[in-house]
């Protein structure tokens, strides 16, 4: 089971005199339980990367094959696709339309033509794993905060039980702590599942933090694919294109550059505070 | 298919006509078409093809630009078409089943088409070389001696001016909507009206509720600037007629002498 | 005096539910004393919620205190006659880029504000080529908005602001809906604004990285500004921020969990440099 992208290119206003390359030969293999995190600043082709990986855009060179078989060949079911490859856009207010919470979560399932008794199962299974409070479900979910708002659209597309989690930008705008709560939750349910995860970000810090895998985007073409580690030792690179290795990387580079033995392949402030104290002796 | 409707987009570039007063502009436009409707004779459409033709060609904006208004109206256009083609009483020229073809019909049914299609280019070379501000600028000028009696010109030209700002913010928000709720299984396109109309609402209300915020987000901005409606306003650019616009009146008028001229000529055909 | 001054401000709403019946009351602003001195940069931090939105809507008189006053350079903001001086005094940025931009193209909207003001048309011009210098976007001044970067989309909302000459600036969480660059865009202009220009700003925002290079840091927390000093006075109390739902820097947070193993460091260490200091590493 895997998500195969093979010679994948997207042109935006293709026949027109604005036609640009969104996607430039992209080979990408998304294989079973990976959590992913995919970088890249603004217009570098993310996000139309991760419509392509349900078939909300056809790529006009290249193929997408989903456990196999081709997802644009004829007779392919996009919606199960879809109920397969969830995806979770930037802004929940681009999503959220129902009375209440619990409606809206019902949606997705309710659209695959599952009984009312499954559908409504599901619903209360997804948004016990995005910890979303029970003494909220009928309340409107345009009344919630941010953070609230953002648990409901995700629990509204993991209520379809799909494979594999894209999550395009899930903190965008949330303050620190609910940055932090939402992807711990996203961990956690990874952990806890199994399923595959794609998280879309602009923060090193974040994807540092949680992932196995970083693919880097840059104008339309893959940069960099590698594990975290591999991938930030590739600062300058990264520079170039308007990223940057995690800041922790920075602050060790500094501290050896002014005389401290300590190794500079840190990402987050844990294997920071070990390396130091290695070095202290403590 | 939103994305096809040229009305109201502006196509950057330096010509003659982008430097035209928009009052100039609108008064030729509406004369314009006022001229397409005087005349029967294919000799005034000549004149009036030609007219167009010269001022695309000043316009510099690529003729593909001016045609890409036409499919959206295409369907209104085929319509009228087969209306005025089976409906039009007189002489029969071809007949099968129970339709009748005249040749009073083929006549003002091709009249109306190339009516149509005038109407809809000339309209589309003032929107394409007009920014919709100058536009609005230019009709709040226009319609200035309506304030007298009371209507909120300054105001409509200036809710024209914002819808037009927001419309392509919006078209991009519908396709992103409509996106989030297909990646939930959302279905726009299968089943009877009914169906159809159902499944909008999952579109239509994060729509409306955003639009909803836009506005009272925007309200508070203007007021921030000091926004407190047409009086005591100035303008950056206030409207001044340049002697190209006096010549571009000339033109005008010699246009429409020359159909008059083809009409008198053509009655004796 | 202060250039804006607010004593004991307190704004509540009443809550209503769908049927418009009241359910309560929130006190969305807490007795907030403010006092903003001309050419200060002011930073307001706070999570989503805590009401520093709120506070900064009284400073243009969009909103009016319910209890205590707000004074924009002397002025009343409730009273009438001085609304749109007011306005002009204390220009307002806000977090959406797209719904603040009037104009379709880029130099239309710098214009709107002084076209609002009455100003001559020959110095509207030089005020928009002014302003859209000072944030360096002059080169789009013929663009239509919609084809921005979000990052460029608010350094033409600050050129609207700019261009109205006001004392002081609010910019209510402007960074929020934008990528780290164009975060880092807009914070390198607002310090320019305040170094070169000598623009008082007050900075509302939930980032951190942001307020480091403020001269004075007001942390909100339910209405209330519950904390207050410079940036390293502020970032010395990584805990106490912490329960505020709020960060500190990255550098920050790894001396304070070095400090907590037993390493011997001081509070509120702000650069990488300043840990080498710190840990007894000499510079070259």
């Amino acid at each position: 089971m895997a998500i195969v992208l093979d010679h994948v290119s997207y042109i935006y206003e293709k026949d027109t005199e604005m036609a640009a390359f969104a996607l430039k030969d992209i080979c990408l293999t998304i294989p079973d339980g990976q959590f992913i995190g995919l970088i890249g600043h603004t217009g570098s082709g993310k996000s139309t990367l991760v419509q392509h990986l349900n078939g909300l855009l056809a790529p006009t060179g290249g193929h997408i094959y989903y456990n196999g078989k081709d997802i644009h060949a004829d007779g392919f079911d996009k919606k199960e696709l879809r109920s397969r490859v969830g995806l979770v856009f930037q802004y929940p207010e681009h999503q959220l339309f129902e009375v209440d919470v619990f409606t809206d979560v019902c949606f997705g399932p309710k659209n695959l033509g599952l009984s009312r008794k499954e559908t409504e199962l599901r619903a209360f299974e997804a948004l016990r794993q995005v910890g979303f409070p029970e003494e909220y479900f009928y309340q409107s979910p345009f009344d919630l905060s941010g953070g609230q708002k953002r648990r409901v659209a995700i629990a509204g597309v993991l209520a379809m039980k799909p494979d594999v989690l894209v999550l395009d930008e899930p903190t965008a705008g949330l303050d620190p702590k609910g940055r932090d709560e939402i992807l711990d939750r996203i961990a956690a349910l990874k952990a806890e599942t199994g399923i595959t995860v794609v998280l879309v970000s602009h923060s090193m810090e974040d994807i540092a933090k949680y992932v196995d895998r970083i693919i880097v985007m840059n104008r339309g073409s893959v940069l960099f694919d590698d594990v975290p580690a591999e991938v930030f030792r590739h600062d300058a690179e990264l520079e170039a294109v308007g990223l940057a290795a995690p800041q922790m990387t920075y602050i060790m580079r500094t501290l050896r550059r002014r005389g401290m033995e300590v190794g500079t392949d840190v990402t987050t402030l844990e294997e920071a505070e070990r390396e130091i104290l290695r070095v202290l002796g403590k | 298919m939103l994305r096809d409707i040229t009305l109201g987009q502006y196509y950057q570039t330096e010509s003659v006509i982008h430097r035209l007063d928009p009052r100039v502009k609108l008064t030729g436009t509406i004369l314009y078409i006022i001229s397409l409707f005087l005349f029967n004779q294919f000799t005034g459409y000549l004149v009036a093809a030609l007219f167009l033709c010269v001022v695309i060609r000043l316009s510099k904006v690529p003729f593909r630009y001016m045609v890409r208004g036409m499919k959206a109206i295409l369907f209104l256009l085929l319509f009228t078409m087969a209306f005025n083609l089976f409906l039009t009483p007189g002489e029969p020229l071809v007949q099968f089943w129970k339709l009748t073809i005249t040749r009073e019909g083929l006549r003002i049914s091709v009249f109306m088409a190339i009516r149509l299609t005038f109407l809809i280019i000339g309209s589309s070379v003032m929107t394409l070389t007009t920014t919709p501000n100058h536009l609005t600028d230019g009709m709040e000028k226009l319609m200035g001696p309506l304030k007298k009696v009371r209507v909120p010109v300054h105001e409509v030209s200036m809710m024209m001016s914002i819808a037009l700002r927001f419309i392509p913010i919006l078209m991009e928000e519908t396709d992103k909507i409509m996106k989030a709720q297909i990646a939930r299984g959302a279905d726009f396109e299968s089943g009877n009206l009914v169906k159809k109309a159902k499944a909008m609402v999952p579109l239509l209300v994060p729509l409306f509720i955003s639009a909803f915020r836009r506005a009272n987000d925007l309200a508070m901005a203007m007021e921030a600037r000091c926004y407190q409606g047409g009086a005591g306003r100035t303008k950056m650019k206030p409207l001044q007629y340049a002697r190209r616009d006096y010549l571009a009146y000339g033109v005008l008028i010699a246009y429409l002498l020359a159909l008059m001229l083809m009409k008198y000529v053509g009655s004796f055909i | 005096m202060g250039i804006i001054q607010t004593n004991k401000l307190v704004f509540e709403y009443i809550r209503r539910d769908e049927e418009g019946n009241a359910e309560g009351i929130t006190r969305a602003v807490d007795e907030v004393d403010l006092d903003v001195k001309q050419g200060e940069f002011v930073a307001i931090l706070g999570h989503n919620g805590s009401g520093k939105s709120t506070l900064a809507k009284h400073i243009n008189a969009i909103l009016y205190p319910t209890e205590g006053t707000v004074l924009v350079d002397g002025q009343d903001t409730r009273e009438e006659a001085h609304v749109w001086e007011i306005r002009q005094k204390a220009g307002m940025v806000f977090q959406n880029p797209d719904n603040q931009i009037i104009g379709q193209v880029v130099e239309e909207d710098v214009g709107f504000g002084p076209e609002n003001m009455g100003v001559p048309t020959k110095e509207i011009w030089e005020r928009v080529e002014e302003s859209l210098k000072a944030v360096g976007m002059y080169a789009f001044r013929k663009h239509s908005p919609n084809k921005l970067s979000g990052g460029q989309k608010q350094r033409v909302s600050i050129a609207g602001v700019i261009a109205m000459h006001p004392k002081c600036i609010i910019l209510d969480e402007p960074t929020a809906m934008l990528d780290p660059n164009g975060r880092k865009e807009v914070i390198r202009v607002v310090r320019a604004l305040n170094h070169v220009e000598e623009v008082t700003i007050l900075l509302i925002t939930h980032y951190m990285e942001e307020v480091i290079y403020a001269d004075r840091v007001i942390v909100m927390d339910q209405g209330r500004a519950v904390m207050q000093g410079t940036p390293r006075e502020i970032f010395s109390q990584v805990e106490r921020l912490k329960s505020l739902r709020l960060d500190v820097p990255q550098v920050t947070m790894l001396a304070h969990s070095l400090q907590k193993k037993g390493v011997p460091l001081p509070d509120g260490i702000l650069t990488a440099e300043e840990l080498a200091d710190a840990l007894g590493y000499r510079k070259g």
